[in-house]
């Protein structure tokens, strides 16, 4: 079996990249779940990176003539989710600065209408 | 019956003195400016003009500021809640006929209409409003005159329900499709916008920032 150069840099990548979603999850940053996602991801990458071949039956079985080629579809769809997920996260991350930002502002306010009204009281 | 004027302002030192002092000479006395994170000194202007100041520490937009001064009144114990402009384009004096039909218990909210009487406008503020209106009723089904007027007055039970979770501008359409959502029985009143030299510089943008509220508006809508 030749294993091209372009294979042996993505076999390192995905390797480099599964090992630091072990970290990240050994860091509790990420969940076991989430670890899991990441590596089903990956073990693919480098199951396809070792044996090309294996996507020529799956792209003929789909209709796509060039096994790269379905390779080259899935990530577009797979990166499509990602930034989707993204940004569905991000758009959450913002209501919660909002709702904290709200509620400092709000605390602040009420802190100082209570001084006002003691120092009202004292005079 | 307490009614809480709410004034979301961003950078409106020059203007925020006297829409507050214009507000208290009527009898207004329940002011609530939330600035929301300006950089200029809106917020000691308010201060100092008497109004009850809230502060935003980063700029979260108007429709945050506006839902942070509706829940700051909402927990004050206001009946009514009104929200106004901060540069001025309000007229004090379309206040009363705002709040009646609200304070007479037939409505849950009013919104200013420019509209619904004949007024000058530039012509591109014109047509982006107009296209606002279309945009709404195919979105939401509501038929108004004039969806984007910053320009409301709610009672309480509609301040409850209304959830505002857009934070920038998109909250005028949101506003809006939760009045029909939720079956709150509304009303549009003629109101006059004051067009000076410094509220048309300060205005909520051209057509490009119409474009981008749409497109928002779209996003949402996919996502949720």
């Amino acid at each position: 079996m030749n294993i091209t150069i372009i294979q042996i840099f993505v076999i390192l990548f995905a390797l480099f990249a599964w090992s630091r979603a072990f970290l990240r999850m050994r860091g509790k940053s990420i969940s076991v779940g989430e670890f899991s996602f990441w590596s089903l991801i990956w073990i693919a990458v480098l199951i396809i990176a070792i044996f090309p071949g294996l996507t020529g039956g799956l792209s003929g079985f789909v209709g796509i003539e060039k096994g790269i080629d379905l390779a080259v579809y899935v990530s577009i769809l797979l990166l499509f989710y990602l930034i989707f997920r993204i940004y569905v996260g991000l758009d959450n991350q913002k209501n919660e600065i909002t709702k904290l930002v709200r509620e400092l502002s709000i605390r602040d306010a009420k802190i100082r209408d209570t001084k006002i009204k003691e120092l009202k009281r004292k005079k | 019956m307490n009614v809480f004027i709410v004034i979301a302002a961003y950078n409106e030192g020059k203007s925020i003195t006297r829409v507050i002092s214009g507000l208290k000479k009527a009898g207004y006395d329940n002011i609530v400016v939330v600035d929301d994170g300006s950089k200029d000194d809106t917020y000691n202007m308010a201060l100092d003009a008497g109004a009850t100041v809230l502060r935003h520490v980063v700029n979260r937009g108007q429709g945050a500021a506006l839902k942070t001064g509706i829940e700051y009144s909402l927990r004050s114990g206001a009946d009514i809640i009104v929200t106004f402009d901060a540069d001025g384009q309000h007229r004090v004096e379309d206040l009363k006929a705002m709040i009646a039909p609200v304070k007479s218990g037939k409505y849950d909210i009013t919104v200013g209409s420019r509209f619904l009487k004949s007024v000058q406008m530039p012509f591109f503020r014109r047509l982006t409003l107009k296209i606002a209106v279309l945009v709404v009723w195919f979105f939401y089904g509501a038929k108004m005159t004039d969806a984007h007027n910053g320009f409301r007055v709610m009672s309480r039970k509609a301040a409850q329900t209304i959830d505002i979770t857009s934070d920038r501008m998109e909250h005028a359409s949101q506003i809006v499709e939760e009045i029909h959502k939720k079956n709150l029985k509304f009303k549009e009143v003629p109101v006059t916008i004051l067009y000076t030299d410094y509220s048309m510089q300060h205005g909520h943008g051209g057509m490009f920032q119409a474009l981008r509220v749409l497109a928002r508006m779209i996003i949402r809508r996919i996502i949720n």
